[in-house]
């Protein structure tokens, strides 16, 4: 008894370590980006690998955020990056879209394996996506940044109203398959672990779902984000799929139109190495970490802290585009 | 074949081996042709130091600038670390390009023609976006 005390004792020192830790970083997130959005100039005097460095790290930590809060990296890094490093908006997409790809291909085996991911499910809703994918980077690289920069925040809030207000629903109730589910066998078993059970599961208004995922498509090509914020409810909520597979599949969609969109940016020369591989290692190594921390950190604690952040990286960009707060 | 992946189509297994091997090998050429950009000293058509003087340019404000290529003629640039680095890149942005091909034969095989039909369509918009030929500017 006195053993099992001592252990919880342990594992509670642990949970409030790491939550102590997370929010240091989260303000440190805070400080740093308001402080660099003050002080360094656009044509700052510190060298390209410092900036290189700092690129780095800042991946480094959002990676680490994003996974227990449940948002892609991709929606985190183009607000973040785009408000206060000095790169141009053109740039940072084009990163911001191979962040998300990268995490998304380094899932999409395991996912697709485990069942949490279905090709059935993903292939439909991954045409039309990508299609309009291409539209939204082309008219992206078309406008003046400023306008985009508005949009971005505004996007931004929306996704922060979205996160704050959106209810999840882990097996949502879903009556008779609709007929395109039916016709594209969009249905499928998986197994979960934390039951130890085997899941069978249909969807239903597959049309709507499908006509939501091409304006989906065109966000994520015309801001260089992940679209994952959007693509869970949409599976889950509106189309029925369970919050795993939903999950799964969002993640999954992602390798096919983030790369649409990838490829636009890489052929208009919208893609610099310099920024876009620092990003994703960055990203990815903490998202390694993140993944680990998931079992320590509370999941709400760190997503009110993302909301947080989110809220004001979208005032950032709002009053950077208006011209207010450059 | 365990409980976990019985119930994992064929074709779903099959795309995720070549999805596999396709990002882990991007992810490595990413990291080898960085590293050479970056450490080893390899030319660059746009040397490191000048870089803070154009990545806050547009795109468009950039080009005209560095002259940096569109669309594929950076393949005529690998020889150049900035260039170079963009072979990962681009590996990593086509990689879903073969798995879809994989599975195409799955689905034929089973007369499944409306997921040969979303394959080719999903096939013909990845190569319509990696083509170059939709262009855009500021």
């Amino acid at each position: 008894m006195l053993a099992h005390a001592f252990s919880k004792l342990q594992n509670t020192g642990a949970l409030l370590k790491a939550n102590v830790m997370l929010l240091l970083l989260t303000l440190s997130l805070f400080t740093v980006g308001a402080f660099a959005a003050e002080n360094l100039p656009t044509a700052s005097t510190m060298p390209w690998w410092g900036w290189v460095i700092a690129l780095f790290v800042t991946c480094f930590f959002l990676g680490i955020v994003a996974v227990p809060s449940g948002v892609g990296g991709g929606v985190l890094f183009v607000p973040i990056v785009g408000g206060f490093f000095p790169f141009h908006l053109d740039f940072v997409r084009g990163a911001g879209l191979l962040v998300a790809l990268a995490s998304a291909l380094a899932a999409g085996p395991s996912l697709l394996r485990g069942g949490l991911a279905d090709l059935r499910l993903a292939l439909p809703m991954a045409v039309l996506a990508s299609a309009s994918s291409i539209a939204g980077a082309m008219i992206g690289l078309a406008i003046p940044a400023a306008i985009v920069q508005i949009a971005l925040g505004l996007t931004i809030l929306g996704i922060v109203t979205l996160m704050a207000l959106a209810k999840k629903s882990e097996f949502p109730e879903v009556g008779e398959p609709d007929k395109l589910s039916s016709a594209l066998a969009m249905n499928g078993i998986y197994h979960d672990a934390a039951r130890n059970e085997k899941i069978n599961w249909h969807v239903h208004r597959t049309p709507l779902g499908l006509l939501l995922f091409v304006g989906i498509g065109f966000l994520a090509g015309l801001f260089g984000m992940g679209a994952g914020w959007a693509n869970v409810p949409v599976l889950n909520l509106l189309m029925g799929a369970p919050l795993k597979v939903s999950a799964g599949t969002s993640s999954f969609i992602l390798t096919l139109v983030d790369s649409s969109a990838a490829w636009i940016y890489l052929n208009k020369g919208a893609v610099l190495a310099i920024i876009a591989v620092p990003s994703v290692i960055g990203m990815m190594m903490g998202a390694t970490i993140g993944a680990r921390l998931l079992h320590v950190l509370k999941a709400s604690v760190v997503r009110k802290m993302v909301i947080s952040l989110l809220l004001f990286a979208g005032v950032r960009a709002l009053l950077k585009g208006l011209g207010i707060w450059v | 074949m365990n409980q976990k992946t019985s119930f994992i189509s064929v074709e779903q297994q099959r795309y995720a081996t070549w999805l596999s091997w396709g990002s882990r090998s991007g992810l490595a050429v990413l990291i080898v042709t960085f590293l050479g950009y970056v450490l080893s000293g390899l030319p660059a058509r746009i040397p490191l130091d000048q870089m803070p003087a154009v990545w806050s340019l547009s795109t468009h404000d950039y080009l005209l600038k560095t002259g940096a290529p569109t669309g594929w003629h950076w393949l005529n640039l690998l020889g150049q670390g900035d260039f170079a680095s963009l072979l990962g890149i681009a590996w990593l942005s086509g990689c879903s390009l073969l798995c879809l091909l994989a599975v195409i034969p799955i689905y034929a095989k089973r007369k499944d023609w409306v997921f040969v039909g979303l394959c080719v369509v999903a096939l013909l918009v990845q190569l319509l976006a990696a083509s170059g030929i939709l262009t855009v500017g500021h």
